[in-house]
């Protein structure tokens, strides 16, 4: 799990949810991009998140990808978020003796718009949080940052400056992530997604 | 011995007719009457409990299955192939709940189930299940009652009558249903219209009547809470045939 390091982060508002990650992936030491984003749209109110190892990561998201659009297909509704939260940890302990190496995070809104986040540890077991949710190799920092930064009812716009605060700097405190953020923000009637530029080291 | 029936026995006549689906038509329309009738707040199945002899105790006879907590059915045809169809619809729900904590949509078990009959329309050394089913569920979208054929089709209805007395059945459904029916109103009209072709004394024990009614509620963490499918007690049915005179 710290071989191409990564954080994410998702939090909840007033009607609203916020998911970031970093951009960084590396070998090890050496970081070969800064454009490896960890977040992925799943339904118009529903975004993943996917910390780990960068292989697992593009693999999870291509097989969550195509397990969302045959629900779509036959149920002819959007998954929700709840019910992909189950969805992402059926699928992890399907490799229970041989897992996937990364620790997924779920934010969205439900068909009543009501916030939902959640984080899974690698083989499935859900963390169904009130607050904030986060994951991978800066995870101890980040829950600091949380803790201390966090609080219930923010609106948009200031939940967009304390995930991108929160984030920021537990990510300077993790050799392993940063590179850049990027941050989103889901509204009942928009998705806004920032990037953000952080210490280039 | 099996790799002489390794053929599939459902092949096509000239005329483009499976034939052996025919004739399971035809096992499903020599078994007893089943009724199905959609309601605003819900849906009512209801079946004869057909005892061959007096001697046997019907108490024991479960023709209206609960697949789901949500999901109900009853059956016209053959009794061994519907308790094989049961726990394969049983089973499937439970698949679905494992990977979704969820249970299934009506719609969504229907296709299973109908997919499972279609197989046994098109494998080697089978031959399709001699059971028309009513399924009656009730999900997110509503009540829902479907009908599935030994062929794999199925049809979505508002009421319907499979077995024996089919057809008188249905023109008297025409006659008596309407859009707005209640539950209650479709529980009667569902005995009356059984009444119609039963032989003999219609008792609380010698029919079966099961009903899915209430409405979709959600709990304060977001989690849906579906109505439930249940049969009727006797006592209850007892109640029922007092008001038909």
């Amino acid at each position: 799990m710290e071989y191409n390091g990564g954080a994410v982060v998702a939090m909840v508002g007033k009607n609203c949810v916020a998911i970031a990650c970093d951009k960084r992936l590396g070998v090890q030491a050496m970081t070969i991009s800064t454009e490896f984003k960890k977040t992925f749209q799943v339904t118009p109110k529903t975004y993943i998140g996917l910390p780990g190892l960068a292989t697992d990561v593009q693999t999870l998201a291509e097989k969550f990808r195509f397990k969302v659009n045959m629900y779509k297909l036959k149920e002819e509704r959007e998954i929700e978020p709840r019910t992909l939260a189950h969805l992402v940890s059926s699928t992890l302990y399907e490799r229970r003796w041989g897992p996937w190496f990364v620790e997924p995070v779920v934010a969205g809104l439900d068909k009543e718009n009501r916030p939902f986040i959640c984080s899974t540890d690698l083989i499935g077991c859900i963390n169904f949080a009130k607050d904030f949710v986060v994951s991978g190799t800066t995870s101890n920092q980040l829950y600091g940052m949380c803790e201390s930064l966090w609080e219930p009812d923010l609106e948009p716009e200031d939940l967009f400056e304390t995930i991108s605060q929160a984030l920021m700097n537990a990510v300077d405190r993790d050799c392993l992530s940063g590179w850049g953020a990027e941050v989103t923000i889901i509204t009942p009637d928009k998705i806004i997604t920032r990037t953000l530029k952080s210490r280039q080291d | 011995m099996a790799d002489r029936y390794s053929f599939s026995l459902t092949t096509f006549s000239p005329s483009g007719k499976l034939v052996q689906i025919e004739y399971a038509l035809n096992a499903v329309n020599a078994g007893v009457t089943s009724i199905g009738i959609k309601a605003t707040n819900g849906i009512v199945v209801a079946t004869e409990k057909k005892a061959v002899s007096t001697l046997v105790d019907d108490s024991s006879l479960e023709k209206v299955a609960i697949i789901c907590s949500n999901i109900g059915m009853v059956y016209s045809g053959m009794g061994p192939d519907y308790r094989v169809l049961v726990n394969k619809a049983r089973k499937a729900a439970q698949a679905y709940k494992r990977i979704y904590m969820e249970e299934p949509p009506t719609a969504i078990l229907v296709k299973e189930i109908a997919s499972v009959m279609q197989e046994f329309t098109q494998s080697g050394g089978v031959r399709p299940f001699g059971v028309s089913l009513l399924i009656a569920g009730f999900d997110e979208s509503g009540p829902m009652l479907y009908q599935v054929d030994p062929s794999g089709s199925y049809w979505p209805w508002k009421a319907t009558a499979i077995g024996k007395n089919m057809v008188n059945a249905k023109t008297f459904l025409e006659k008596r249903y309407n859009e707005d029916i209640e539950l209650e109103d479709a529980i009667h009209t569902a005995i009356l219209t059984l009444k119609e072709g039963f032989e003999g004394q219609m008792t609380e024990n010698s029919i079966e009547i099961g009903v899915i009614t209430g409405i979709v509620a959600t709990k304060d963490d977001g989690a849906v809470i579906l109505p439930e499918f249940r049969k009727l007690t006797p006592s209850e049915v007892k109640d029922y045939l007092a008001n038909i005179v």
